[in-house]
């Protein structure tokens, strides 16, 4: 029966500085909220044995149900605690925002992510090469992850290096996250997506500069190219997909993506630009009108 | 300092009987109805803030300026505007128990509230033949699906006209039907106040 | 016909059309005892028209308690599954289902469950609380448990004919638009909670309007019972909130049925709204689910320690501050969406505030059992084991309300145990002391206590052997709703938990036993005076059961613990020499009729079957309309029967002395 040992509680065993600080995070808060449980605790189970009924000795004040001072510190005593927790809370929520960059003399490496049914999709924009469902960078460098969705609401997440982060279609949104020590990491979708979500996990592996570079110059070596077409095949849905490397990719493959025009249609950037240049001529909008015949 | 707490005293007779008796003034129901037109008003919220949400999101097609015509508004505001005071004059009616002008006012009242919805449901047909219907963008969605709401609403508030318009043809005002009538007028009235908030925000800060 | 088809009937399930066999056994079972028996006319007479908020509430207990089996069933399904497919293997419930499953087992323990478990309790309760006669509006009250049972029998024909959704209890986008979810589970979903969602408001309009304007003379807000002051914030929140719910799906339904862009992935849609929404909604939805069992605690604490409530006006003002406080907290739901550091913290320091008037509460209840004489019957037991493991529960949650903290915590395991924790230790351990409680008020017996303690002592040692290796797991890394895993660390978790369960089971088990038993042994376990408990408050006054119309003659009230302070002054059970006339509402089937007319409309709807909408929602607006002009509405209880049913009362107290 095998109960796992501490290295096995993901959580409480943070590989990075984003994570090491919400662990801190939690125990403190959970030593804070120890003060005023420990004592309901212990009142609980006192009150409930003095007091039963069958305890003739113990004081019967059956009339008694006020005390100004007790009530005083009833209030006062969370009040406290939360005036202590909640200070705690905004302070940290701003130094563990997300999109906050982690401050290094390491320059950062920059991974585009996109959730796909049901698996994982890495790009790497200045390294042009992409993967799926596995995730290498050098330890001690930050990660800039920026992250989009190519179907329903996921939730990019590796538990030991620290903060989820939800994907959605047609949002980028992002996450800074570093290894301290190098290994192999798990991640997952942490947001309930369909039948494949289950087999949806990758490896993020931290290693060494050189180890690194051996795994880019392994990835460049891949024939296959990520290009639009390529991408929309990865698209399908597809359960359990084997890790799989793209050697070269056309760079605006994840600006595509987030923009919903990786099927060939009109980007959303591009509408809502020429949304914004259009007239109304002849009670329709149009680009151009026998005003300004070449557009604006 | 005990009063006899229980029944040999009048008093709690008349407790018994007043309870009895609360049923007919009709203030219950009406406590009620306003309960419920509360919930009703924050559905309308959600839908505000739906809108308010995806307002912007046109997705290339058209936008508030592009799609609509304030005279035309105007127009279908005013109908309703005048749907409520008709209304308030058939609740005057209502309290002087002249039952023929009661009728009267209630008939004009639907007569303006068909304009209202039939102006409305002519800009959506308009609308939606030219390519932007509900369909098309989310902002438009919002749009179609608040104002469409509200005249859901002032549909059923003429439906529940018509047959208030039964009861009090086949009993007269009694009590009870006053205070249906009330309830109406309470719901009328607050479609109005909405309707207000829609032409404002949805219209007026649409196009400007 | 849509697009129903026989197809739809899953023929190829063998597991699930065994579970469809037995519901319909089950249900051939009853039909043929109310058959042999002849019931069918007591049943329809008695029971289904009744409008006596009385037998109303009964009815949305048992409602709750044959869909606590139906959801429990679902759980042990998922805890097995877990259990047998973490070490690599396939487990017996594909994807397919396994997501069906859990999605249904957190509908129906919320929405069909819970929320009728609760409204069942203050349906009975309030009026009898206040010295009222019924609720303001007894016959909306019928219609509105009949279209909880309409929603309820709509998730369970999901089961048998088509499939139930498969985006979890909560439907999000864009998971829950068409191209993600082409079938009906989806709108199964979408049409059984906005039916049972208009009963909800209807319960909530009506609780309001009873409390605010049919209280017995004498009785202000600051004497009314705690559990009635909980009653008016749940209802107050139902009121303010259910609209938002209904708003939401509606928009939902919009974009599957008409192809709008609320919160699909295109066209300017945004799943964000929705869940932004939807939890506006749900984060007072617990609350309307905590509060009136923080009522119950606060009566049976009382009673049971011989002392009046700790701080009544402390316990009334917080309850009105987590009413307040309730609607500014709903972001910490989705703190790993993405708001933004300055939000997120916001909501983390909100949600925090909200735990101190919770804390207050239950310092509150501990200083009612000072200097008492507590007596250990099983409501006692279920409040003890609630403040206990409620505590632990707000533990996890206070934690999760740091957003740094959630981040790593957020959907998974950790998540999962932390809710569980507050839900079954607030909200079904009250519900189980409540029914402990009032059982003898409402059926003339009590239940047998030895059986009592049994199933408390089964679901409290069960619910932290199923829930605290969740915490653990979340702990480990493991998020929720996995249908397989491959991980033999987690696998013994996972069997410790289905362990849980099953001693869960035994617990629920131990609550039928103790039912039936009862049944049997009732003239032995029979309440002849109405007030078992030496309790405090008004409804133990009368008679168990009460008489039709509650009470002969409206009390009048002059402090807290009416009832308590009457038997105080030697007022209590004075039988006056006659009585009057009681003026009472007829029983009606025009809940029933309509609530078959929206099941009908809302199948129509969900298979796409026109006609059959149409038809329904002309014949629903017709049967209204018809019931408006129904004059007949009351009728007077002739003074003699009042009399006579006095006497027999008071002869039987006197009979007992």
């Amino acid at each position: 029966m095998d109960l796992g040992t501490i290295h096995d509680f993901l959580v409480l065993n943070p590989k990075g500085p984003i994570g090491a600080d919400e662990k801190d995070l939690m125990i403190l808060a959970t030593v804070l909220m120890l003060i005023v449980v420990l004592p309901v605790f212990a009142l609980t189970l006192y009150f409930a044995w003095h007091y039963r009924a069958s305890n003739t000795k113990a004081t019967y004040a059956p009339n008694w149900s006020h005390s100004g001072k007790i009530e005083a510190v009833c209030w006062l005593v969370p009040f406290v605690i939360v005036g202590i927790l909640g200070t705690v809370c905004w302070i940290s929520t701003q130094r563990l925002d997300p999109f906050r960059p982690i401050a290094s003399d390491v320059k950062p490496i920059e991974v585009e992510v996109v959730s796909l049914d049901w698996k994982w999709l890495f790009i790497y924009p200045d390294l042009k090469i992409a993967s799926v469902n596995e995730l290498a960078f050098p330890v001690g460098t930050p990660v800039h992850f920026r992250i989009t969705s190519g179907s329903v609401m996921n939730a990019f997440f590796i538990p030991q290096l620290g903060s989820q982060i939800y994907t959605m279609s047609a949002m980028q949104t992002q996450v800074n996250l570093l290894a301290s020590e190098a290994g192999d990491y798990t991640g997952f979708s942490a947001n309930f997506s369909g039948d494949g979500f289950s087999d949806m996990s990758f490896d993020a592996k931290a290693m060494s500069e050189g180890d690194f570079e051996g795994w880019v110059k392994n990835a460049r070596a891949s024939k296959d190219s990520l290009t639009l077409a390529s991408y929309r095949q990865l698209a399908q849905p597809s359960e359990r997909a084997p890790v799989a490397y793209y050697g070269d990719i056309e760079p605006h493959v994840f600006h595509d993506v987030l923009n919903q025009c990786a099927d060939g249609s009109l980007c959303r950037d591009d509408a809502m630009r020429f949304a914004s240049l259009q007239e109304t001529y002849d009670g329709r909008l149009a680009l151009c009108t026998p005003a300004k015949p070449r557009g604006l | 300092m005990s009063v006899a707490s229980h029944a040999d005293t009048p008093l709690a007779a008349t407790a018994a009987h007043d309870h009895a008796d609360s049923h007919e003034d009709g203030s219950l129901t009406i406590l009620g109805f306003w309960i419920y037109l509360m919930s009703d008003c924050i559905l309308f919220a959600s839908l505000f803030a739906a809108f308010a949400v995806l307002r912007d999101q046109t997705a290339g097609g058209p936008s508030a300026r592009d799609i609509f015509d304030i005279p035309y508004v105007a127009v279908e505001t005013a109908c309703l505007l005048v749907s409520s005071f008709t209304y308030g004059l058939a609740m005057i009616a209502v309290e002087r128990r002249n039952k023929a002008w009661v009728l009267r006012w209630l008939v004009i009242t639907i007569l303006l509230g068909l304009s209202f919805v039939g102006l409305e449901v002519h800009e959506f047909i308009h609308l939606t033949s030219e390519g932007s219907g509900p369909d098309r963008s989310a902002f438009l969605s919002a749009f179609f699906t608040l104002v469409a709401t509200h005249g859901i609403h002032v549909t059923s508030g003429m439906i529940w006209m018509s047959v208030l318009i039964g009861h009090v043809m086949y009993r007269g005002l009694t009590p009870a039907n006053r205070t249906r009538l009330m309830c109406l007028s309470l719901f009328w009235h607050f479609l109005d106040i909405v309707w207000i908030g829609v032409f404002t925000v949805v219209y007026l800060l649409g196009v400007a | 016909m849509g697009r129903l088809s026989m197809s739809a009937v899953p023929m190829d399930q063998p597991l699930v059309m065994g579970a469809v066999g037995m519901m319909v056994i089950g249900g051939l079972v009853v039909i043929a005892g109310l058959t042999y028996f002849r019931l069918w006319g007591w049943l329809w007479f008695e029971w289904m028209t009744s409008i006596d908020h009385k037998k109303i509430g009964v009815m949305y207990v048992l409602l709750a308690l044959v869909m606590l089996l139906r959801g429990f069933s679902d759980a042990i399904m998922m805890r097995a599954q877990q259990a047998l497919a973490s070490t690599g293997g396939a487990g017996y419930l594909p994807p397919e289902h396994y997501d069906q499953v859990f999605t249904a087992h957190g509908v129906i323990m919320i929405f069909f469950m819970a929320m009728p478990f609760i409204v069942g309790l203050m349906n009975f309760g309030v009026p009898l609380q206040i010295g009222a006669r019924d609720v303001a509006f007894p016959y909306l009250n019928n219609f509105g448990f009949w279209l909880t049972a309409s929603g309820a029998l709509l998730v369970n024909l999901s089961l048998g004919v088509g499939n139930f959704a498969r985006t979890g209890w909560l439907a999000y986008p864009p998971l829950s638009e068409l191209p993600f979810s082409p079938d009906v589970g989806v709108d199964y979903y979408i049409w059984a909670l906005q039916i049972a969602g208009l009963g909800t408001l209807l319960t909530g309009v009506n609780i309001i309007a009873t409390i605010l304007k049919m209280r017995t003379p004498g009785m202000t807000l600051m004497r009314m019972p705690v559990f009635t002051w909980t009653a008016l914030c749940a209802n107050i929140l139902i009121v303010a909130a259910f609209p938002i719910l209904t708003a939401t799906l509606a928009l939902l339904a919009l974009d599957r049925y008409f192809g709008m862009h609320f919160f699909s992935n295109d066209a300017g849609g945004s799943p964000m709204m929705y869940v932004s929404l939807i939890w506006t909604w749900g984060h007072p939805e617990v609350y309307i689910l905590v509060l009136p069992c923080f009522g119950v605690f606060s009566e049976v604490i009382a009673t049971y320690s011989g002392k009046p409530l700790f701080g009544y006006k402390s316990m009334v003002y917080a309850t009105i501050s987590i009413t307040v406080l309730s609607f500014l907290v709903w972001l910490h739901h989705f703190f790993t969406m993405g708001s933004g550091a300055d939000v997120n913290a916001f909501f983390g320091i909100s949600t925090m505030i909200i735990a101190i008037p919770t804390g207050v509460k239950i310092f509150n209840w501990l200083f009612t059992m000072y200097r008492g004489r507590v007596q250990f019957t099983p409501p006692v037991l279920w409040t003890i084991g609630f403040i206990i493991t409620f505590t632990i529960g707000g533990m996890s949650g206070m934690l999760m309300a740091v957003p740094g903290a959630d981040f790593v915590l957020h959907n998974s395991l950790f998540l999962v145990a932390h809710f569980h924790n507050v839900i079954i230790g607030g909200v079904m351990f009250g519900c189980m002391a409540g029914f402990n409680y009032w059982f003898p008020k409402v059926f003339g017996f009590k239940l047998d206590e030895r059986l009592g303690k049994v199933s408390f002592w089964c679901w409290f040692v069960g619910f932290y052997l199923a829930f605290m290796p969740l915490y653990a797991l979340g702990l480990m890394g493991m998020t929720r709703r996995l249908e397989h895993v491959d991980n033999p660390v987690w696998h013994v978790y996972l069997v410790i938990a289905a362990i849980g369960a099953a001693v869960i089971a035994c617990g629920i088990g131990a609550t039928i036993l103790q039912i039936a038993y009862s049944i049997w042994k009732r003239d032995e376990l029979r309440d002849v005076t109405g007030d078992p408990w030496n309790a405090r408050t008004l409804e133990w006054s009368v008679s168990s059961p009460p008489p039709l119309y509650n009470y002969a003659t409206l009390p009048v009230v002059h402090s807290i613990d009416a009832y308590w302070e009457e038997k105080r002054e030697g007022l209590d059970h004075r039988q006056l020499p006659s009585y009057t006339k009681i003026h009472m509402p007829h029983n009606t089937g025009t809940g029933v009729i309509l609530s078959g007319f929206i099941t009908l409309l809302g199948f129509g709807l969900i298979w796409h079957i026109w006609w059959l909408v149409v038809l329904c929602f002309i014949a629903t607006v017709a049967t209204a309309v018809a019931h408006s002009f129904d004059e007949h509405r009351n009728y007077d209880i002739p003074a003699a029967e009042v009399t006579a049913t006095e006497g027999k009362y008071f002869k039987q107290l006197a009979a007992k002395v």
